[in-house]
């Protein structure tokens, strides 16, 4: 009904703290001189982009399939839900589900991933050797 | 059929950026977007299954056909996202070049 709101506020949020941290990381560049980009760390913004990509990716696609259901109108109140308090109850209770356990997954495998990042920016040269032999 | 289709489409363009020469066709993003909402239908997918049982997965065929439909328009309209990002960011200069060249 409106599941894709929860992922869509998550996004908001997290596309704020991605350009507060990204404004940090400059700024810490212009101070000290030096980058954090390394070949061995991945910036901190870059990896909450990659979860601002998922979040906001996953929350206008499912949006695209509300408006294919009916489900999302172009007029107020924008949920055909919200028009009688029977269905709201019911769309507040898919949010409260479904919204937020799609949420929670979606930043548990952005962990996931970042973790993966982490280990494989961290053996360059093995991989480099497996492939030389 | 909408959730495998999307999967389908997050797969085949994450095999394309893994064997890409350089960024610039900026596949990561699309990437994002189709896993992103892969992960989302895929909750969708386990809530249904909780209510309807084995029932999940024989779907009528007139529901299978439209949810085909929509797979296919979703990534469509990924696809159609994917390239408004790539011209408006040109990271090889291409709309540039070729604003100028009409100017």
């Amino acid at each position: 009904m409106a599941c894709f709101l929860v992922s869509a506020a998550e996004a908001a949020v997290v596309t704020a703290v991605e350009k507060h941290a990204e404004n940090k990381e400059k700024a810490e560049i212009k101070e000290t001189g030096t980058s954090v980009v390394s070949e061995t760390r991945i910036p901190m913004s870059r990896k909450l982009k990659w979860l601002s990509y998922l979040l906001w990716g996953g929350a206008i696609l499912l949006a695209f399939e509300h408006i294919w259901h009916g489900e999302v109108t172009p007029w107020f109140p924008f949920l055909t839900a919200m028009s009688n308090p029977a269905d709201a109850a019911e769309m507040f209770h898919e949010m409260a589900t479904v919204g937020v356990c799609m949420a929670l997954l979606i930043t548990g495998v952005w962990l996931g991933i970042c973790f993966a990042a982490d280990a494989i920016v961290k053996r360059p040269e093995r991989a480099a050797e497996k492939v030389t032999r | 059929m909408t959730l495998l289709i999307t999967v389908f489409a997050a797969v085949a363009v994450t095999v394309l950026w893994y064997n890409r020469k350089d960024d610039t066709m900026k596949l990561g993003t699309l990437c994002w977007l189709y896993w992103g909402a892969s992960i989302m239908w895929l909750v969708d997918a386990l809530f249904e299954y909780a209510e309807l049982g084995a029932d999940y997965f024989a779907p009528a065929p007139e529901e299978m056909l439209n949810d085909m439909f929509l797979g296919l328009s979703v990534v469509a309209f990924g696809l159609v996202i994917w390239l408004v990002i790539l011209l408006i960011k040109d990271p090889k200069g291409s709309v540039r070049a070729a604003l100028r060249r009409q100017a």
